[in-house]
């Protein structure tokens, strides 16, 4: 087969790419800037013999592809900032029933309705922290368009494994940003699907084959009845107020992320060998970095890349690493410095940290960056 | 000792005793809704039972069925998303007053209006119970909730007209008072194909009852028969005549197209069949 070259919106390429993962359902509300990905998985999810609905609201799409998700769907929806906000109480539920499912949101710049056609960075903590309780997330930034392809087919296979929500956190500048990309070919890419029960239906227990990730768990309708509830819940899936079960069924949400961080996280990671300046940052104001970073080099500054494609859960240990061997670290984000924190956090061996920061709904401009690079240099 | 067919549709052990109070009406329909899906013999795998937040909404838990109790409101999206996946399933979609007709309100319009192919029991004791007694989108004018100390200030809505408005193709009112009627409207409704609901009148003494001066369960329940006229006998009244009545009965029964075939229609016209 030859090959397949397409000039994609980052938009188009997660629609594609959740195809590509065998996502069989769809439900949203349509909201700017994220509207590319349902309108394209309108037209071919029925193609492939999958169902796509627009319901009412946010609150109604992602319960939709919750109770989808509970029958045996691979499922989907897509939204931006506010829409996202609305979403939080069933993304929490999702995450507590243990539900896979994969939401995407293009950010866009806040806060309430702020600047709907212009971009942003800013909801990385609304990502980690919007809902209530304890629960661990994971989120996936891409950079570029192939990287939103690629993402969405990861996001997909760490829901269905990890048996959650999980976040695919584009923005608006790499939503909208036309670019080319080569489609994997059918294969090419790893597609996880999660293992169905094989025990005597009166021995299935949904939460509880003790498997440290997800384990096999089974669709409603499949011949094996179950109970799901956002209320905590025993291996049965029966609410409980045992306090053993509730430590039981909190230490398993936690666990089954904390225990796999390094097969969770993953950074890209350029001229870090000799940096004494690190830019960190990801999605679109990483291209800049970027840019920025070779600018640099040419200059002779010594200057490296760490580019974070999971945000969440964040690459501490990475961080924290990559602090102790450089002189500054320089943290380039769209929005008023929401990941500085998360860095300093991870910042042990009082390396300097600098926030780059751009939030009027532009583009951060490697001008901007490499300004602030030569300066960490003076 | 013979036991009921039904009785192994319930989960003993663990998930009993229930958590509804004494003389709570929530129980008749339980066994309403068993007995009807025992008589039409349908499949308990082939059941999905959805349910929101409250003392109905833990229906759930006590029967033995594919079951999902969801968010406060959001039952219908999740049922929703349930039967558009897997259409052979009987959805039953467990709801209440405070549920489906205020938080969730705009979701009971959207998916009647769809057609959406969801048996959604209603069961309606017109006040909040699981959070403590305050007033909800059924409470009638006047009638006293713990947030409506002083009488309720709302017009109530009427749950039937509201589905039947939206484009329900059926829509019943009963009581546990009546509880044979019940089974039958149950049992019609999971025979339709599209948005049915049952509203079913079931009171609360706990709170209901107490906050109202209403009495006894029991009182309640000779209350609930004094109080509710058929639909057939309502329509030799006047509207003099049928003050302080609530009607019970069915209001309509008919027939459209249902979402799921409308979308397999999409389907195939998608793949150029
Ligand atoms: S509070 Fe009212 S509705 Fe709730 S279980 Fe008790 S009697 Fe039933």
């Amino acid at each position: 087969m030859s090959k397949q070259i397409k000039l994609w919106q980052g938009n188009e390429a997660c629609a594609e790419g959740a195809i590509y993962a065998g996502c069989d359902f769809f439900g949203g509300y349509p909201i700017t800037p994220s509207t590319e990905v349902a309108e394209i998985l309108a037209a071919l999810l029925p193609k492939h013999g999958g169902k796509f609905i627009q319901m009412e609201d946010e609150i109604a799409g992602i319960g939709a592809i919750l109770g989808a998700a509970a029958a045996g769907a691979k499922s989907m929806t897509s939204t931006s900032g506010p829409g996202f906000s609305l979403m939080m109480e069933l993304l929490g539920y999702g995450c507590m029933a243990e539900i896979p499912c994969v939401i995407v949101n293009v950010q866009r710049a806040g806060p309430s309705t702020g600047l709907p056609t212009k971009g942003a960075q800013a909801d990385v903590m609304q990502t980690r922290w919007g809902t209530h309780g304890d629960h661990p997330t994971i989120a996936l930034c891409p950079s570029s368009i192939e990287e939103s392809f690629k993402l969405t087919v990861k996001a997909f296979n760490l829901a269905e494994k990890f048996r959650m929500p999980v976040i695919l956190l584009l923005d608006e500048f790499i939503g909208h940003m036309r670019e080319k990309m080569e489609v994997p070919k059918p294969g090419e890419l790893e597609i996880y699907n999660h293992p169905r029960p094989k025990v005597d239906p009166k021995e299935y227990q949904h939460y509880g084959d003790g498997s440290s990730v997800g384990g096999p768990y089974a669709a409603m309708g499949s011949g094996y009845r179950f109970n799901i509830t956002g209320l905590t819940h025993d291996k049965h899936g029966f609410p409980t107020s045992r306090l053993d079960e509730i430590q039981w069924k909190m230490d398993r949400l936690r666990d089954k992320i904390d225990r796999h961080l390094a097969e969770l996280t993953e950074v890209e990671e350029e001229f870090l060998d000799d940096a004494e300046i690190v830019i960190f940052s990801y999605g679109a104001a990483a291209r800049s970095s970027q840019q920025a970073v070779r600018q640099a080099r040419a200059k002779g500054i010594k200057v490296g890349l760490l580019r974070p494609t999971t945000i969440w859960p964040f690459p501490d240990r990475i961080v924290t690493d990559v602090l102790k061997k450089c002189r500054t670290m320089l943290v380039a984000e769209i929005s008023q410095g929401q990941l500085v924190y998360e860095v300093e956090r991870c910042n042990k061996s009082n390396t300097k940290v600098v926030p780059v920061l751009r939030y009027d709904g532009e583009m951060i401009t490697p001008a901007q960056i490499l300004k602030a690079v030569e300066e960490a240099q003076k | 000792m013979k036991i009921h067919p039904a009785y192994e549709m319930l989960r003993p052990g663990k998930k009993f005793p229930n958590v509804w109070c004494p003389g709570c009406g929530h129980g008749i329909v339980q066994g309403a809704i068993i007995r009807a899906v025992e008589r039409l013999g349908i499949n308990r795998d082939e059941v999905a039972m959805v349910s929101g937040i409250g003392c109905s909404s833990r229906m759930p838990v006590y029967v033995d069925f594919n079951s999902l109790h969801t968010a406060h409101g959001r039952a219908l999206p999740f049922a929703t998303g349930v039967k558009l996946h897997n259409p052979k399933l009987h959805v039953i979609v467990i709801t209440g007053d405070g549920d489906a007709l205020a938080i969730g309100g705009n979701h009971f319009i959207h998916a009647a209006r769809r057609n959406m192919e969801l048996t959604v029991i209603l069961m309606n004791n017109n006040i909040y119970g699981m959070t403590g007694g305050q007033y909800s989108p059924t409470t009638p004018i006047g009638k006293k909730a713990s947030t409506a100390p002083y009488g309720c200030a709302e017009r109530d809505f009427d749950a039937c007209a509201l589905a039947v408005a939206a484009g329900a193709v059926f829509a019943a009112r009963g009581t546990v008072y009546n509880a044979v009627e019940l089974d039958k409207m149950i049992e019609k409704a999971l025979t339709k194909k599209g948005f049915a609901l049952v509203e079913a009148l079931s009171p609360c003494p706990t709170l209901y009852g107490r906050l109202n001066k209403e009495g006894s369960a029991v009182k309640m329940l000779q209350t609930q028969k004094a109080n509710t006229i058929n639909l057939k006998a309502a329509e030799k009244l006047t509207p003099q005549e049928l003050e302080g009545k609530v009607v019970t009965g069915v209001f309509h029964d008919g027939e459209a197209q249902p979402y799921t075939e409308v979308y397999q229609q999409i389907i195939n016209k998608a793949q150029g069949r």
